[in-house]
């Protein structure tokens, strides 16, 4: 199952430095979507860091979205499907590869959006470095969470509901993933987020191993 | 023992059958073409005998796996498919596909060089696939198959998009790979001329096989 694992994260990260379709579209339109949010708070400084840690995982979200999309898209041509399919991949691995490529991802744009955070929202510095354990720890929730949705809406025709359907599933991860930001900027405890994040991190992962061949099969 | 056996094979999709009672018996290190117009059944009888969709009916049996049991997913280890679509990642390279696949099936990786120069692809190993022709596609979809050294062939209608070299040249490969004990079924619109190869070739209607002519020499 690990080396599955491997061979799946590496050829979808080794296709993503191929392709950089995360790089040239879906990277700028996060920042552009940070831009807009700092544009449409409005001058004030003090109200700028206060939303950061909510705009920034709204805008996180988006980048989830279309981030799994693409991983389900890697996949989605039915003649590779098919290809794929006969090399007879342990789906708990295939699963598990594309989530651990799909988290690779959303830390490196992450992390350039928790620097828009701290350029364009005057979220404190200190504050977002503190933060950033529960911010990896999330983003890998969003990863796990998003790659089940993804081979759930796989099928052709239903790539469109995933924001609809995966939307109760990423709401937990988006508030606690706020929270903890937003203590870590305020000063405050942390650890009863980061427990959500965590639990939430092993249930979707849990449920990935499980569920993926399923789904996987419904195509 | 027979590759494959079916009898009164069904296979349905939202409930119409794609395949609506097939017997057939494929005997192994054989090559067999199924005809027919769109719609026949061709492909649906190809993915049936990969474990690519489940049999609703009847009875099947490929590679001593019977498909009624369900295990469809060790079946498909021992197969290889080529679908007329193309069969791999457009992003990554002629090498990167094929280091993929051998990974995958842990077959060794000095077998991809042999495999590229057979297919005529040494010289673009390191060109994505996405960059390939049609035809150089089809031949990188035969390399993927002699890297995994299936025991089953299924190709579908892989003399599409290949010029007359390219059909000579799969002409070739099919013979050889036939002699070297793997089984082959691919589909085609029309019965094969072939100064190589003299096939076993079903023709297929409405999800049906009706006519079997068997192969003979050349």
């Amino acid at each position: 199952m690990i080396a599955t694992a491997l061979l799946v994260a590496g050829k979808d990260l080794r296709i993503e430095a191929r392709s950089r379709v995360l790089l040239w579209q879906v990277l700028p339109f996060g920042v552009v979507a940070l831009v807009l949010a700092g544009i449409a708070l409005g001058p004030a400084r003090a109200g700028h860091s206060d939303a950061a840690p909510g705009l920034f995982y709204l805008v996180t979200l988006f980048v989830t979205l279309l981030g799994v999309n693409r991983s389900t898209q890697i996949e989605g041509a039915s003649g590779t499907r098919s290809s794929v399919a006969t090399l007879g991949l342990d789906p708990a691995g295939v699963f598990l590869g594309k989530a651990l490529a799909l988290a690779v991802e959303l830390w490196a744009i992450g992390a350039v959006l928790l620097a828009g955070s701290v350029l364009l929202l005057h979220a404190a510095l200190a504050g977002t470095l503190q933060a950033l354990p529960s911010v990896a720890v999330t983003l890998g929730a969003l990863a796990a969470a998003g790659s089940l949705y993804g081979a759930l809406c796989g099928g052709a025709g239903t790539a469109t509901l995933l924001p609809a359907i995966s939307f109760p599933g990423f709401v937990p991860l988006l508030i606690a993933g706020e929270r903890a930001y937003h203590s870590a900027l305020a000063g405050g405890a942390l650890w009863q987020w980061w427990l959500i994040s965590l639990v939430a991190l092993a249930a979707y992962v849990g449920l990935g191993v499980l569920l993926y061949g399923v789904l996987e099969e419904s195509w | 023992m027979p590759v494959v056996t079916l009898e009164g094979a069904v296979v349905s999709a939202a409930g119409y059958p794609l395949l609506a009672g097939v017997d057939l018996v494929v005997e192994p290190e054989t090559l067999t073409v199924v005809t027919g117009p769109n719609g026949a059944g061709k492909t649906s009888l190809l993915r049936l005998l990969g474990g690519l969709v489940g049999l609703s009916g009847g009875r099947a049996e490929v590679c001593g796996i019977d498909l009624a049991a369900g295990n469809r997913r060790a079946l498909r280890r021992r197969v290889g498919w080529l679908g007329h679509e193309g069969s791999f990642y457009d992003d990554l390279s002629v090498r990167e596909n094929l280091v993929f696949a051998a990974r995958a099936l842990e077959r060794p990786l000095s077998a991809i060089d042999p495999a590229l120069e057979r297919v005529g692809l040494a010289g673009r190993s390191e060109t994505s696939a996405r960059l390939l022709s049609a035809g150089q596609r089809r031949r990188l979809g035969l390399a993927w198959l002699l890297v995994r050294r299936a025991e089953l062939w299924l190709l579908d209608e892989p003399y599409a998009s290949l010029d007359d070299e390219g059909r000579d040249f799969l002409d070739r490969l099919l013979a050889d790979v036939v002699g070297a004990g793997a089984t082959v079924v691919l589909s085609a619109h029309d019965p094969l001329r072939s100064s190589t190869l003299a096939p076993r070739t079903l023709a297929m209607a409405g999800g049906r096989v009706v006519g079997d002519v068997p192969g003979g020499r050349p």
